[in-house]
């Protein structure tokens, strides 16, 4: 009943959105504003109907329905509740449903803003999002249901579908495979849907683009609408990539945060591009210039946004033999094909329109550096997109895979990283139009000569690598220029406004959120550089195998092995928990309880490392291996992580900005801005 | 006499015997070498540039699949014999390809992954100089702004009233 339910709906909604598409384009052409209504109500009514599928779904997941092949396939008796409503997404099947849930909460949430001043983007914005919507309700549906159920045929040999074939009877098991147990941490029960919210998020500032393109607007309208559209999808893309860092960095059992692999550089490009675009449409904004390239922009990330879930769902990461024998694989590349073409095409039709009057004036303008931001984003992203496709590219010429690992990518992008946060340091203080060196110089020294003192700092401590203590004075850089700028708008309106120079500090950031959001999330990657300076450089390993009492030194470090315990739990897990006691300089700072966990359902192990975490560095404690408790034997391995915790305090601090720069702002009305520009010292005084 | 004889002849042989298969037993013990004097430090300094065809992405030195345990072991066994760190390298490129590597060698096809990104890079570098250079030419016609046409006093009567009533 609940399945026929979830199945319906999902069915009823697909058929909805062809339904919404058609009219749109209908009610375009003959001119008849009631069918595009009609088409906007469609469009409103996907987001209820996904609602009850996809609650349909968790109330399977949550009643152990395991004739449901998805719920057999990620759920278990053994499971809490919160993790049954998780595994929504902890399947291909259940995580594209979600998809479409989340895709349609936007889409909905679009046709509910005020369309009276952009009537005519409507239909197009219905259409583009629909489009999205209905193929991947359509995958959905036809190649990975979610609502399948489990069949047993005459001969015994059980299969899924959603119809009884012929002959067969229910299939009915008592317990299911259980999550995988990798997917059970916290970080990520979250990281998914952040990550999904961006991906569908950045669907809507495409959707504007393509109206803006169809209707020939060649103003600036579609990147005014869908400003806080961007900041918003690239927020959640952010968030996805710190959560999905954090994860890794407590469950994968390997020391480190970011592994280059394909996985995360799928999540990764899109935000490439995304921030490419979110500096570069500020140029279109101010001078009415880069039309053309905030267009290619937007056309890159709403692709690599298919692009990386085509990635992470095609099976083609695995083989290329694996993508041409998934039914989803060919979908998704046609899909990415053709959406490619045509925004492109529209483009490339719509290229003298968009031409601007306006040009550059100065190599040292802001905008000119904005541009150069953005060629060296690309240029990042050129990287991970080769060396994520040429594994693929090797195996069709040649025959045989390679690996494209964290060397290749770190010798790649780590220049292109230096020169973005140089960028970041001049750009703020370069004018727009027009910049020189004289001007640019008087305005950079001073934060120049302050932040050589961090290396020099460095050096005197020790530290002779060289790409550190240019990576210290980067970071050291990028602070300076953005607090001085800070500093030196709050003591000028303090003067100005006679206030207070923390009440200064706060309407600052609230007039102009955009601009001081932004120096907030300049900040946050000055202190995450800093983290990933220390984990990348410094960062010290060592292995042994104690004997209970025996000791094992890493850096200031000591730990002594104090015993093992080998136990059950009653959530169907083996767990074999060492205790070490940890010294630092000969000091004792504590027990740490890193531990080994054995899932019975799923046959897999998981590995929970034990942590020491200060602001100076992070002991990160691993159990590998154990011996029976008569021979009293374990290897562990040991890491010292200097300054891995400004990663994730500099994760938080960029969360925050992009939250100050994406808050709404009150809308000005047309009477009060004249009433502004009549009396100026009102305005100010207000 | 010949009992006596024939026993010595026996105790020779066994002797003989005896001395051939522990001298042998000596001599192989002193050749074969203790994987114990190996430390899990040296092995994983090898490992960690090492990936096992089956776990995609997991560097060996992380890796915790028997498979990967068993090549550890391998990796421990070679430095044991005294082999170099570039010799068991290539000791699994032999036996399972390059894929097992960390980063395409540099020959054939694999150029394409090292040349193509700055390749793209210079590209797009010279894409921008080009567009600065033509943004800083002058533009082809002097720009001028249109003459203003003459607004009757009625129009702009009706503008104020529309913008009156907004």
């Amino acid at each position: 009943m609940i399945t026929d339910l979830g199945y319906g709906t999902l069915a009823l909604t697909f058929l909805l959105s062809i339904y919404g598409i058609l009219a749109a384009v209908w009610g375009v052409q003959q001119r008849r504003p009631d069918w595009i209504d009609s088409a906007r109500n469609a469009m409103l009514l996907t987001f209820p109907l996904l609602t009850l599928s996809s609650l349909s779904l968790i109330y399977l997941l949550v009643n152990g329905h395991y004739e449901v092949d998805y719920v057999a396939s990620v759920t278990s008796n053994s499971m809490p509740l919160y993790l049954r409503i998780t595994a929504l997404w902890g399947g291909q099947a259940g995580s594209l449903l979600f998809w479409c849930w989340l895709m349609s909460a936007f889409a909905s949430a679009v046709t509910l803003r005020n369309w009276e001043r952009d009537r005519e983007f409507l239909p197009w914005v219905i259409v583009v999002s629909l489009i999205t919507l209905a193929f991947f309700l359509g995958l959905t549906l036809f190649v990975e249901n979610p609502f399948d159920r489990l069949w047993l045929l005459p001969g015994g040999i059980a299969l899924k579908s959603f119809f009884a074939p012929q002959g067969a009877i229910p299939y009915f098991q008592s317990d299911g495979k259980g999550l995988n147990p990798l997917l059970r941490h916290p970080g990520m029960i979250i990281h998914p849907p952040m990550l999904y919210l961006g991906f569908v998020s950045f669907v809507i500032p495409f959707a504007f683009a393509i109206a803006s393109l169809i209707t020939n607007r060649s103003d600036d309208r579609w990147i005014r609408i869908t400003r806080r559209w961007s900041l918003v999808a690239w927020l959640f893309l952010s968030l996805g990539l710190i959560l999905g860092g954090r994860w890794a960095y407590d469950v994968l059992g390997w020391g480190g945060y970011w592994g280059w692999d394909p996985v995360e550089i799928a999540a990764f490009m899109p935000w490439l591009t995304g921030t490419a675009f979110l500096h570069s449409v500020m140029i279109q904004e101010k001078r009415g210039m880069l039309k053309h390239w905030n267009m290619i922009l937007i056309i890159l990330t709403y692709n690599l946004v298919i692009f990386g879930t085509f990635l992470t769902r095609s099976g083609v990461l695995s083989s290329v033999h694996a993508f041409a024998q998934s039914a989803i694989g060919p979908l998704f590349f046609m899909y990415i094909g053709a959406s490619f073409v045509i925004s492109l095409s529209l483009l490339l039709r719509r290229w003298q329109d968009l031409k601007s009057d306006l040009h550059m004036t100065s190599l040292l303008s802001r905008e000119a550096l904005f541009l150069l931001n953005n060629l060296l984003f690309l240029g990042i992203l050129v990287v991970c997109f080769w060396g994520v496709i040429f594994p693929l590219i090797s195996e069709i010429v040649t025959g045989q895979k390679v690996t494209v690992g964290p060397p290749f990518y770190e010798r790649a992008t780590a220049p292109l990283f230096a020169g973005l946060l140089l960028l970041m340091g001049i750009a703020p203080l370069a004018a727009w139009r027009h910049s020189t060196v004289q001007t640019l110089g008087k305005a950079i020294w001073k934060p120049t000569v302050v932040s050589l003192l961090a290396p020099l700092i460095a050096f005197s401590s020790g530290v002779r690598n060289w790409a550190a203590l240019l990576g210290f004075w980067l970071a050291a850089f990028v602070a300076c220029v953005t607090l001085y700028e800070y500093g030196r708008a709050v003591i000028a309106r303090s003067r100005g406004h006679g206030e207070s120079l923390l009440r200064a500090f706060w309407n600052l950031a609230g007039r102009n959120r955009r601009r001081y959001g932004g120096y907030i999330i300049h900040l946050g990657v000055v202190l995450m550089a800093i983290g990933i300076i220390g984990i990348e450089l410094f960062q010290k390993e060592t292995q042994g195998t104690l004997a209970q009492g025996e000791e094992l030194s890493l850096g200031p470090y000591t730990m002594r092995f104090d015993s093992l315990a080998v136990f059950d739990t009653a959530d169907g897990r083996n767990v074999a928990r060492a205790v070490v006691s940890v010294y630092k300089n000969g000091q004792y700072v504590g027990e740490l309880y890193p531990r080994r966990d054995y899932y019975y359902e799923s046959q897999q192990p998981m590995t929970i490392p034990g942590l020491r975490s200060t602001m100076e560095d992070d002991f990160y404690v691993l159990l590998v291996d154990w011996q029976p408790i008569s021979s009293a034997g374990a290897t562990f391995k040991v890491y010292q992580n200097p300054l891995v915790n400004w990663l994730w305090l500099g994760g938080f601090v960029f969360i925050i900005g992009t939250m100050v720069a994406a808050w709404p702002e009150r809308e000005i009305s047309p009477a009060t801005a004249r009433a502004r520009r009549r009396t100026p010292q009102a305005a100010r005084a207000s | 006499m010949k009992t006596n004889l024939s026993l010595l002849w026996t105790l020779s042989l066994w002797l003989a015997f005896s001395l051939a298969i522990f001298g042998r037993n000596e001599i192989a013990l002193a050749q074969t070498p203790d994987p114990g004097t190996i430390s899990d430090d040296q092995v994983n300094a090898i490992a960690k540039h090492l990936y096992c065809p089956v776990c995609e992405n997991v560097p060996l030195d992380v890796c915790g699949t028997q498979a990967c345990e068993q090549w550890r072991q391998v990796i421990r066994q070679k430095l044991a014999e005294g082999w170099s760190e570039a010799q068991i390298r290539q000791y699994f490129v032999d036996q399972y390809g390059d894929r097992v590597l960390a980063t395409p060698p540099p020959r054939g096809i694999n150029w394409l992954a090292y040349l193509v990104p700055p390749i793209a890079i210079l590209a797009g570098v010279w894409i921008l100089i080009q567009a600065f250079r033509s943004w800083k030419r002058p533009l082809p016609e002097p720009y001028s702004l249109p003459e203003p046409e003459p607004v009757s006093s009625e129009v702009l009567k009706r503008i104020e009233e529309e913008l009156k009533n907004r």
